[in-house]
């Protein structure tokens, strides 16, 4: 696997699942996007829901720089030492794991290790794990910070991307929403909307 | 959707349902609800056994109430797309009605009756060509093909032994194809060889060429088949002016006239109940020649006393003679006969013809009544005896006789139908080979007594509440037919139903009218009709 894929790596890690420093300042992958770790021979698979861009020391907030600058480069290229004093992590939900080359969307035996290095999958592999939406369930039935349509529809849009024609896959993984929404209908309505 | 394809294609699951109001199928979100139709027929794969059965009726669900009331936006396709077979599906009330295959029984002895209904989430087919085959059986020597199941090529084929051997009705609204199907069906008895045939011709379409609504010629019996067909007439004339061949011209003496056939004609003659007992005490009077004594019955002195003493008033005589009056103008009525009509039209049968009888002109429904019965009558009094007589020698019995009548109603109506010989040959002549081709277009008309005992009913489309109430009354799955029965096109489209076939069926007739479909019709061997039928290929294209 290429370097470029590696998005960053593990710093915190549950069961349900982790959080990611980022090698690079805000270079987080985009929400929804499917991540994996891997704690040989099991890999997890997880979805981004969030990322956040802090200072490394918690209580020190960033203060506002930019009164005589002209421009946001400026503050960075006058204080080079910003981009070591912020950090930029993403947390995910771990949605299933591969072992011995099966894929299992449930949770895994285990959690992520502390360090191990997260890579965001490439195209093949989101096809390939997208083959299957019972990863939606674990997607609607979780308590998150941000709001889960958003989320549900922002990793469907990701994964469409990469199938020829984005327009059946949307299709199939929403009539497998309205199995799972049967009940909730407006849910199910905001979520349909934010997919196209 | 071709015709391939359609076999054996997937449907939807078996959600719920009973015996006895049907099953309920979810359709699969692949299927479309505007893809199915009322009346076509389906496989359920049950766990040990196949079901067959027929959808009667296609409705729309939604699993939440919320949609009905805030439906996504016609615009917004993608919803509606994802929805479609999630959310919102469509459902098929399906009615079973035959196990094929599966067990034991039913390898052996064909289709059986259900008893029980699949588990759930048995999968729902398109009944494929095959198992229609399976269900109606193949065209042979019994069987009469008549026409085919909506959407398929499959011909239906009535068993037409077992069909005769039981009274059949023929019912629709007029112009739906009554004609049509009674041709088609006495034509089967023909070529099959299944009943010698007596048909009352009111409207005389059946032994001659005619011309349908289009108002092209169609062939009828006897120009099929003509050396099995006798064509009498009523109306020599016009016969003659419609140049139809006709073997016998009926005339019927005043003589043969009983007072029994007088009964029946109370109500076309607007009779008084007195005036017809006063009939049976002319004819202990006077003997066979009642009709004309009574008639000449002057208004003397002499013939008051007469009436006086058969203590029947003047204003019932007055009533009476206006009657006979009505009668007697009938042209086809002489002072007296050398020729017996009912011999003449029992010879023929008797030869194995069948005799098709032509009303021309007289198509007053008092002429209809008064000949129709007269002749039935004495010809069912010819089977009985004959029957009883093949019982009682162990001989073969007579070759089984189906009497068309038209405007049935009109002799089985409910103060009729126990008087008639109609009403009787319905109830019990079916043990002495005589059984009745009933036609009518008001079924609700006739007696429900009679209605019951119609074997095989064939009915077009209907209307009318209490007519369809009164074709399908006895027939389990009323409901379910009653919503395919009014919705058949109103051409060449009929639900069969009773004891000639296995299940109810929509049927769209065969074609009739066509050069090639005459030449369908031929017996194998009758080279000069194919010849005759040739020609007439060849004018077509002229």
């Amino acid at each position: 696997m290429s370097e470029k894929q590696r998005a960053g790596e593990v710093i915190e890690a549950s069961t349900t699942g982790f959080v990611a420093q980022c090698y690079e300042l805000y270079q987080s992958p985009p929400l929804g996007s499917l991540v994996k770790t891997a704690d040989l021979p099991v890999e997890l698979y997880g979805i981004v829901y969030n990322a956040t861009t802090t200072s490394l020391e918690p209580g020190r907030r960033p203060i506002a720089r930019g009164k005589d600058k002209t421009s946001e480069e400026e503050i960075y290229r006058s204080s080079p030492q910003l981009t070591q004093l912020l950090r930029s992590e993403f947390s995910t939900l771990v949605v299933g794991y591969r072992e011995n080359e099966k894929l299992h969307y449930h949770l895994p035996p285990k959690p992520a290790r502390i360090h191990g290095f997260v890579h965001l999958c490439p195209p093949e592999e989101v096809k390939e794990f997208s083959q299957s939406f019972d990863f939606l369930n674990i997607l609607i039935n979780t308590h998150l910070p941000v709001p889960t349509n958003e989320l549900i529809a922002a990793c469907l849009r990701q994964m469409s991307r990469v199938h020829e024609d984005p327009h059946p896959f949307l299709v199939a993984a929403g009539k497998e929403l309205a199995i799972l929404l049967s009940g909730d209908l407006n849910q199910l309505k905001a979520i349909l909307g934010r997919m196209k | 959707m071709t015709q391939e394809d359609t076999g054996g294609q997937r449907l939807g699951t078996v959600v719920s349902g009973s015996l006895n109001k049907g099953i309920e199928v979810k359709l699969d979100s692949s299927a479309s609800v505007e893809d199915m139709a009322v009346g076509r027929y389906v496989t359920i794969e049950g766990e040990r056994r196949r079901f067959f059965g027929m959808i009667t009726d296609v409705s729309l669900g939604v699993t939440d109430q919320k949609l009905t009331q805030t439906p996504p936006g016609v615009s917004d396709l993608f919803i509606a797309e994802v929805l479609a077979g999630t959310s919102t599906y469509g459902t098929l009330h399906v009615l079973p009605t035959l196990t094929i295959g599966g067990d034991a029984t039913s390898l052996l002895e064909g289709p059986q009756p259900v008893k029980t209904v699949p588990s759930h989430f048995s999968a729902v087919n398109l009944a494929s060509q095959r198992d229609v085959e399976l269900v109606f059986g193949s065209e042979d020597e019994k069987r009469f093909y008549i026409g085919t199941p909506l959407d398929m090529e499959t011909k239906i084929c009535l068993d037409l032994p077992e069909l005769v051997k039981r009274s059949n009705g023929i019912f629709g609204k007029s112009g739906t194809g009554k004609t049509f199907l009674t041709r088609l069906l006495l034509i089967g008895m023909l070529q099959k060889g299944a009943a010698v045939n007596l048909v009352f011709d009111m409207h005389s379409e059946y032994g001659w060429e005619s011309r349908n609504e289009a108002g092209r010629k169609v062939k009828a019996l006897k120009q099929l088949f003509p050396s099995r067909v006798a064509v009498f007439t009523l109306d020599e004339e016009g016969s003659r002016r419609r140049q139809v061949s006709t073997d016998f011209v009926v005339r019927i003496g005043y003589d043969e006239i009983e007072p029994e056939d007088m009964v029946l004609l109370r109500q076309t003659l607007n009779l008084t109940e007195p005036a017809i007992e006063a009939v049976y005490q002319l004819s202990q009077r006077f003997g066979r020649n009642w009709l004309e004594s009574s008639l000449a019955l002057k208004d003397s002195g002499e013939s008051n006393e007469l009436l006086k003493e058969m203590s029947i008033h003047e204003s019932t005589y007055q009533n009476l003679q206006r009657g006979l009056a009505t009668i007697r103008r009938l042209p086809f009525l002489v002072p007296h006969t050398p020729d017996n009509p009912v011999k003449r039209v029992l010879e023929y049968l008797d030869q194995g013809m069948n005799v098709v009888l032509e009303f021309g002109r007289y198509t007053d429904i008092t002429a209809y009544i008064l000949v129709a019965n007269l002749l039935t009558r004495r010809i069912h009094a010819q089977y009985r005896e004959r029957m009883e007589k093949a019982i009682g020698e162990d001989t073969a019995p007579p070759h089984p006789l189906v009497i068309t009548i038209e405007e049935a109603h009109r002799f089985l109506n409910p103060e009729l139908a126990s008087q008639t010989i109609f009403g009787i040959i319905a109830r019990e002549m079916r043990k002495y080979n005589v059984t009745l081709l009933v036609i009518d277009q008001r079924p609700s008309g006739i007696d429900s007594e009679v209605m019951s005992q119609i074997g095989t009913k064939i009915t077009c489309l209907l209307d009318n509440d209490r007519d369809i109430d009164s074709v399908l009354s006895g027939v389990s799955g009323r409901n379910e037919l009653k919503s395919v029965l009014s919705r058949l096109e109103s051409k060449q489209q009929a639900l069969i139903f009773g004891h000639a076939v296995p299940m109810p069926v929509v049927v769209r007739t065969r074609e009739y009218g066509s050069p090639k479909s005459y030449k369908d019709f031929m017996p194998a061997g009758e080279a000069d009709i194919r010849k005759q039928a040739e020609k007439d290929i060849e004018e077509l294209w002229e």
